[in-house]
């Protein structure tokens, strides 16, 4: 097998760090590699996504490491058109013959199907705003500096008589964009996350924190906040299920609105399965609540352009309570006759877009203020396994986990057991009374965004779990 | 391939490594969509690279590559040790791995028809047809497709002396049928809901499924829905069909009995299990009538759980889980089959690629048949709802409480499907449901269920599981709470 191209620095390297990614040029060579096969291969137009990725994760549990992984991966992804028609051949082998194969793959692949009458040109050139989300900190840090900070969480725990369980991870990765028609779009990043859950007997806590920069964050506090959050979470006591007024932490608050993300996309109005049909335009949401979304964002992360190679624009999608704009991949605002957003997936699918870097406007309380204004409620560290109960009231069920607290007269008196919800999130977007300032969420339903905590009345908690 | 196994277990070795095992795994996978009679998604992939585990100063380390040269896989291999020494930094105590011999062997799994053989244009045409008869019904809004299909090539080697091939032929569709009116959102699919039914065959299980026959009956009862009486909330009976089952033993038996989430290796993210170690041989779990077993082998049907040697180079066993009632087992793995008084590991490590380190995991854990004629438990049935077909799905992070609903119920009066309800859903705590089940059905009604998505580890691993069941009753459970208050 003869190589495409002479491959630069890679993860040869024998220490536990992290591998180096490869050079742009050296994506951009695979990239042109890939459309000079696809023109030969008699395609009439090719795209080309190159995406590597090296990224190490150190889980601990019962207070020790237990597992210790690394990973490196490069994919090429291939998409051809003929005759209107387009499919995609993805390989993670890079040498000519592979690229090849997986070129005529697509291409086969594209002339197995009807002409598809949604299908536009690709895009020429596109001139996209610089971010810069790739932080040298983050690369380099090591297994053996993510052990000893994991072993200085555990220690915190083990003299408290607790135990720790978490995870602390870094990477980096790279996405390049090329096509017959002249488009090139390149975009690197890092990415280092700790996460701990502090048991002291059967109550349990959570903190968890994730940045492009490593430095962001302190390993030791996150750890600090959830040991004292366990141990406050002890000797929980069995709580009525009801309505009540709650503390959305701001983990608790994505998780739940992470769940709107699709519904503003233009497709899923097209196929009316967005909880937004029939109601673009309408008051639906209280008036405190503004949502954008913008990859521009400093806390937000992501590349600057979408599957297709378009910039993405910042979108107003909900304007106080009111939702106004949806996005749009390029198909599906030819079929609204309006303009693409840089929302689309890579094609071909059948979801055509959604934001994917959400921004809640925040407000000037915060957690201790909203408990401060509270005469009965609950305070929710975070809540677990949230699934759609109905996709138009878009109710939501899930359960709280790691540490739900009754909140008397301004202050928490003590832990209470976790509740299941089945929640309406359209109704409880009606009922913020508080907004905490927007922060970047980081939970284990929905990828990462800005939002803040949120105090809500009349949250619907409806059964009650045995601990 | 071997070559490159070997030449990884010998630089770890090398390097200090008192144990290693490694996996060269190739997979390949296509997809297919359709939605409104257009082609959605259409598209093939493929992924070769190799991971190595490797014990050394006392823990764990893993890395993997795709570079697949002499030097791509040394690198990788030193990578692992260096990995397991760093973990030795925050070690309280020293792995012990249960003895296991070594196996050379070569296996695949059964098909007659290789799914990658068959024609796109046929495979297609399939979903094409079964999107328009979905199409013809009024009041239809948006139809989807689907069909899926893996062929996963393993090499496993390790410092024992293991080397053994597995292929396996993984075949997957379903079809639904959405309805958008009065401001409601109704959906039926056939066979499942989330993709459909998946298992290890070939592409005779597209063919044994029928879409085309089925999608007008789906299509009409998605439509029908909207002006069906709303799921009543009430303690009452309830019997469940068989896809929904498969899915309340995954989440409420397959998920509690993994060794790892016991132990607490699993609190962070997937969460622990009420199922501590003081309960083995002693809880109560279930009815006397409820047996289940974690079944690998082939003997057990061609699941997403069925193999021959799992990641680990363990062969493939079958274990019991509840047997007339009693908890009696959990999945376990050379690591912690010790702690559960096992000789030997139940054999269940799994890993979803190349990249991803082998963890616990359900194989196909099923509820063996009972003695019911489906229409005897229906006739026997004077004031019950049937619920069929999942919508959504949540369960505690210890599995104890659990809520369920599906995209259609039927209430049963007088031994007699009396009328259809839309938004069903139930809940209860996990060891009272099982303890209510009363009636399940024999095996003319059970099928091995796929559940291609279930998520756990960190990083993030989906897998294939496999969940025989048939339909069955459960009485005084609660009924309508997801749609109580609202």
């Amino acid at each position: 097998m003869k190589p495409a191209s002479k491959i630069g620095k890679a993860s040869t390297g024998t220490s536990a760090g992290a591998a180096e990614l490869l050079h742009e040029r050296e994506l951009r060579r695979i990239a042109d590699t890939v459309l000079r096969l696809g023109k030969s291969a008699g395609a009439e137009e090719t795209e080309v996504h190159v995406d590597e990725v090296a990224d190490a994760l150190t889980r601990f549990a019962n207070n020790a490491i237990h597992q210790n992984v690394a990973e490196h991966g490069l994919t090429v992804s291939i998409r051809t058109v003929v005759d209107g028609r387009t499919a995609r051949a993805t390989t993670n082998r890079i040498d000519e013959d592979s690229l090849r194969a997986a070129t005529e793959a697509s291409l086969s692949l594209a002339h197995s199907q009807p002409k598809n009458p949604r299908l536009l040109p690709m895009p020429g050139r596109q001139r996209y705003r610089p971010v810069n989300r790739f932080i040298k900190h983050t690369a380099a840090l090591s297994a053996e500096q993510r052990a000893l900070a994991v072993q200085r969480a555990c220690d915190s725990a083990v003299k408290k008589g607790q135990i720790a369980a978490g995870i602390y991870s870094n990477g980096q990765s790279q996405s390049a964009l090329g096509n017959s028609r002249g488009l090139f779009a390149a975009y690197r990043e890092t990415h280092s996350e700790f996460s701990i859950t502090v048991q002291e007997g059967s109550a349990a806590s959570w903190a968890k924190a994730n940045s492009a920069d490593v430095r962001a964050f302190d390993p030791q506090k996150l750890a600090a906040r959830a040991c004292e959050k366990a141990h406050l979470a002890v000797n929980a006591r069995e709580l009525a299920p009801g309505r009540h007024t709650v503390i959305l932490e701001p983990a608790a608050v994505l998780d739940l609105v992470g769940f709107l993300f699709y519904d503003f996309a233009a497709t899923a109005l097209e196929d009316k399965r967005s909880c937004l049909n029939e109601r673009m335009g309408k008051q639906l949401f209280g008036q405190n609540i503004t949502i954008t979304d913008d990859v521009y964002h400093p806390l937000q992360q992501g590349a600057p352009f979408d599957g297709e190679g378009l910039p993405r624009q910042r979108v107003l999608l909900v304007d106080r309570g009111v939702p106004r704009n949806l996005v749009y991949s390029r198909a599906a605002a030819k079929a609204a006759r309006k303009q693409p957003t840089g929302h689309g997936f890579a094609l071909p699918n059948e979801y055509g877009e959604a934001p994917m870097n959400l921004v809640f406007d925040g407000g000037d309380s915060s957690p201790e203020k909203m408990v401060a204004s509270t005469e009965r409620g609950l305070l929710v560290t975070r809540l677990w396994y949230i699934r759609e109960v109905d996709p138009y009231e878009k109710i939501m069920t899930g359960m709280t986990r790691d540490g739900l607290f009754l909140v008397e007269n301004g202050r928490v008196t003590g832990a209470v057991r976790n509740f299941r919800f089945n929640q309406s999130l359209v109704e409880m977007l009606k009922n913020v009374e508080l907004l905490g300032p927007a922060v970047r969420a980081t939970g284990e339903e929905a990828f990462e965004m800005v939002v803040p905590a949120m105090k809500v009345r009349h949250f619907h908690f409806s059964e009650v779990t045995k601990f | 391939m071997w070559d490159l196994c070997t030449n990884a277990l010998d630089t770890a070795k090398l390097r200090g490594a008192a144990y290693g095992d490694v996996r060269v795994m190739h997979l390949r996978q296509r997809d297919l969509t359709t939605k409104n009679g257009q082609v959605g998604t259409l598209a093939q992939s493929e992924s070769i690279g190799l991971g190595i585990r490797v014990l050394a100063n006392g823990a764990w380390g893993f890395a993997s590559t795709d570079r697949l040269t002499r030097e791509g896989v040394a690198a990788c291999a030193a990578q692992a040790v260096s990995i397991a020494k760093a973990s030795a930094l925050a070690k309280r105590g020293e792995v012990v791995l249960a003895a296991e011999l070594p196996y050379v062997d070569s296996w695949q799994s059964p098909f007659r028809k290789d799914p990658f053989e068959i024609p796109l244009e046929t495979q297609l045409a399939l979903l094409l047809a079964a999107d328009a008869e979905m199409r013809r019904v009024k009041g239809v809004t948006l139809t989807e497709t689907d069909m899926q299909f893996r062929k996963i090539d393993s090499w496993f080697a390790s410092s024992i002396g293991s080397h053994i091939h597995q292929r396996k032929v993984i075949s997957g569709c379903g079809i639904s049928a959405t309805s958008f009116q009065s401001e409601e959102i109704q959906k039926r699919s056939y066979p499942n809901s989330f993709g459909g039914q998946h298992s290890l065959q070939g592409y005779e299980l597209v063919e044994s499924l029928d879409l085309v026959r089925n999608a007008p009956v789906i299509a009409e009862e998605a439509v029908a829905l909207h002006s069906a009486s709303q799921c009543p909330e009430k303690i009452g009976t309830l019997i469940l069909g068989g896809s929904q089952l498969g899915l309340q033993i995954h989440e409420s038996v397959g998920h509690p009995i993994e060794l790892d989430r016991v132990l607490g290796q699993e609190a962070n993210f997937a969460g622990t299990s009420f199922l501590t170690l003081d309960q083995l041989n002693q809880l109560k779990y279930a009815s006397s009538i409820v047996n289940v077993v974690a079944d690998a082998r082939l003997d057990h049907g061609q699941g997403l759980g069925t193999f021959a040697y799992d990641d680990e180079g363990v062969p493939a066993q079958c274990t019991d889980i509840i047997k007339d009632g009693k908890f009696r087992g959990y999945l376990s793995n050379r690591e912690t089959a010790h702690l559960v008084g096992l000789d030997r590991s139940s054999g269940t490590m799994r890993t979803e690629s190349w990249n991803r380190l082998p963890i616990i995991r359900m194989t196909n854990v099923s509820l063996l048949p009972g003695s019911w004629n489906y229409d005897d438990l229906i006739a026997d049935t004077h004031d019950g709802i049937l619920m069929e077909t999942n919508r959504s799905w949540s369960i505690d992070d210890r599995r104890y409480q659990f809520q369920f609903s599906t995209e259609i119920g039927w209430e049963i009066k007088g031994g007699k499907k009396f009328r259809m309800l839309k938004n069903p859903s139930y809940s209860g705590i996990t060891t009272e449901f099982w303890n209510s089940c009363d009636a399940i059905c024999k095996f003319d009604y059970w099928t091995l269920w796929g559940t291609p998505n279930c998520g756990k580890g960190q990083p993030m691993q989906t897998m294939g599981t496999g969940h025989g069941a048939s339909p069955a009753r459960f009485r005084n459970v609660r009924i309508g709470t997801a749609f109580s208050n609202q």
